[in-house]
């Protein structure tokens, strides 16, 4: 993997380029190439192990490539937020203690980057004993505190229930008003997910299609995958989208039907049914 | 007066409790919370073997349980890292490992009568060089952990996490190795190759419920380690107990205590 920018990743934050991983010979993920753009919140959608994981991974430069690259524009600072952080009991470790690691932080900063997050209070509690969504609020302080270009986030609400899901999908959204950072996230939840997204990847060992949430939802390519059981939902949540985020899609009234804008991906391995 | 002091025994015996603590603690924190706990044993019994192989070539022993001590760590961490059933592999290791070297032993002429030394430590025994060495290798770990202290606990907590924030989980890996096969060969003679997996984990599991950041339960382990080797000797003078075992029954005896009065004290 190469750090160093070059020409095709433009203004891009990070960029994927025909990248392929392979685990012990399987190809996990195929000819993904894909880029992240100054401020605008992506979304990865995709089936329980459709490489949603190690794409970030591959991203981030944790699993290698197979085949591609990945570029990052020079000097791109990510914070990271992990799937599943566990912290074994035998481990004390307060929430101020933690945000400085592996990089100390002035007590100021921890303080405001935990007020930032909404939980100014657990600052001298030891993790293990937090709450999942206090817990997730602190592993997102501890991102923000390497004042990030670019925030990566691992399926960050697992474990949430669903008021606690869309208050935190509210603060990502307000942490990229504030400080104008990119946002790239996982989520096998679809639909808060995507009414919090400018843009829709749908993932299945390789990008099927993406766009708007709405192109997204609306592609047969999606429907494949998470079948017609989600029409419900979707109406749902065109319902909010419509209300709440009129001026966020004004780029795309002109695709209501989806089949212009989303891009199916040719040489399709796994193919697709039409639903 | 520090090399009077020194003629003593049991002033030897103490320091040399304390120097095998001042590593022992901070490297035993990380084996509780990188539950390592049989990786220590199987590198500690690799040890005798490591004797036997010394004694039969006149090499010196701490040469040879280094040596030997370091090739298991490697060879466990190896078999981690390709994904193997660390609780089989380490029981086999761990035992075969001190079943072989027990047998080299006994091939070594002379050393039969004295081989509860090796087993159970003969920290009174302890000479000028053996406490040079003691406190070398601890000291050099104390070191090494603390240069690394922020990589190896980022990497504790999550390795994604460590190498998001640039660090290498796998070097921070190599690091504990290191210093777990030098406390091996260092404590073997302290408490002898079947307690030195006591000395890294009761210490730090007692510091456990009695603290709240990792720098104070590294620090507090280090703490109840010398106490134990102070009390541990006490008691071996008073009773003409084994030393080693004592050491390591105070230990228990502070985790006790630990394990009743931390969780009143938090609550």
């Amino acid at each position: 993997m190469s750090r160093l920018p070059d020409r095709g990743c433009g203004m891009s934050l990070i960029a994927a380029d025909h990248a392929c991983v392979r685990f012990a010979g399987t190809e996990v993920l195929h000819d993904i190439s894909l880029r992240v753009e100054p401020a605008e919140i992506v979304t990865i959608v995709g089936p329980n192990g459709s490489g949603k994981s190690t794409l970030l991974r591959a991203l981030l430069g944790i699993t290698p490539l197979a085949a591609g690259r990945v570029s990052r524009r020079a000097g791109l600072r990510i914070g990271y937020v992990p799937q599943r952080l566990q912290i074994d009991r035998t481990l004390p470790m307060t929430a101020r203690r933690f945000l400085s690691l592996p990089r100390r932080h002035a007590p100021a900063a921890t303080a405001a980057a935990l007020a930032r997050v909404g939980v100014p209070e657990v600052a001298d509690r030891q993790m293990a004993d937090l709450s999942g969504g206090q817990f997730q609020r602190v592993l997102l302080a501890r991102a923000l505190l390497t004042e990030p270009d670019l925030l990566i986030l691992d399926e960050p609400t697992q474990g949430l229930d669903q008021p606690g899901e869309a208050a935190f999908y509210r603060l990502i959204d307000a942490l990229r008003r504030d400080t104008g950072c990119a946002v790239l996230m996982v989520s096998h939840d679809l639909h808060v997910v995507m009414a919090a997204s400018d843009r829709v990847i749908c993932l299945n060992g390789h990008i099927c299609c993406e766009g708007t949430p709405r192109v997204v939802s609306n592609a047969p390519e999606y429907r494949a995958l998470f079948g017609l059981g989600t029409q419900g939902a979707l109406a749902l949540y065109r319902h909010e989208h419509d209300h709440d985020h009129m001026h966020d899609h004004s780029h795309d009234h002109g695709h209501d039907h989806g089949h212009g804008s989303a891009r199916p991906r040719v040489g399709d391995p796994h193919g697709h049914g039409h639903a | 007066m520090g090399t009077a002091m020194l003629d003593d025994f049991l002033v030897r015996a103490g320091l040399a409790g304390i120097g095998l603590s001042l590593a022992a603690g901070p490297l035993g924190a990380f084996v509780v919370w990188r539950r390592m706990a049989y990786f220590g044993d199987a590198t500690a019994h690799a040890a005798i073997l490591g004797v036997a192989l010394a004694l039969a070539t006149d090499l010196p022993v701490g040469l040879g349980t280094l040596t030997v001590a370091l090739l298991m760590a490697v060879t466990v961490a190896t078999l981690a890292a390709r994904g193997w059933a660390m609780d089989t592999t380490l029981g086999v290791l761990a035992h075969s490992a001190l079943a072989f070297g027990l047998v080299a032993i006994s091939f070594v002429h002379g050393v039969r009568t004295d081989l509860s030394a090796w087993l159970f430590g003969d920290i009174l025994a302890v000479t000028r060089g053996d406490l040079a060495q003691i406190w070398g290798g601890a000291g050099l770990v104390a070191l090494l952990l603390i240069w690394r202290w922020s990589a190896l606990l980022t990497a504790t907590l999550n390795e994604d996490l460590a190498h998001a924030s640039g660090l290498n989980p796998g070097r921070e890996r190599l690091v504990l190795v290191l210093a777990l096969a030098v406390v091996v060969a260092v404590a073997i003679k302290v408490v002898g190759a079947l307690l030195i997996a006591a000395m890294l984990i009761i210490p730090a599991a007692a510091a456990r419920g009695l603290t709240r950041s990792p720098e104070s339960m590294a620090a507090v382990a280090v703490l109840i380690g010398a106490t134990a080797s102070i009390g541990g000797l006490g008691l071996s003078m008073w009773q003409d107990t084994p030393a080693g075992p004592s050491i390591v029954a105070c230990a228990a005896v502070v985790f006790a205590l630990s394990a009743v009065l931390g969780p009143l004290r938090w609550r």
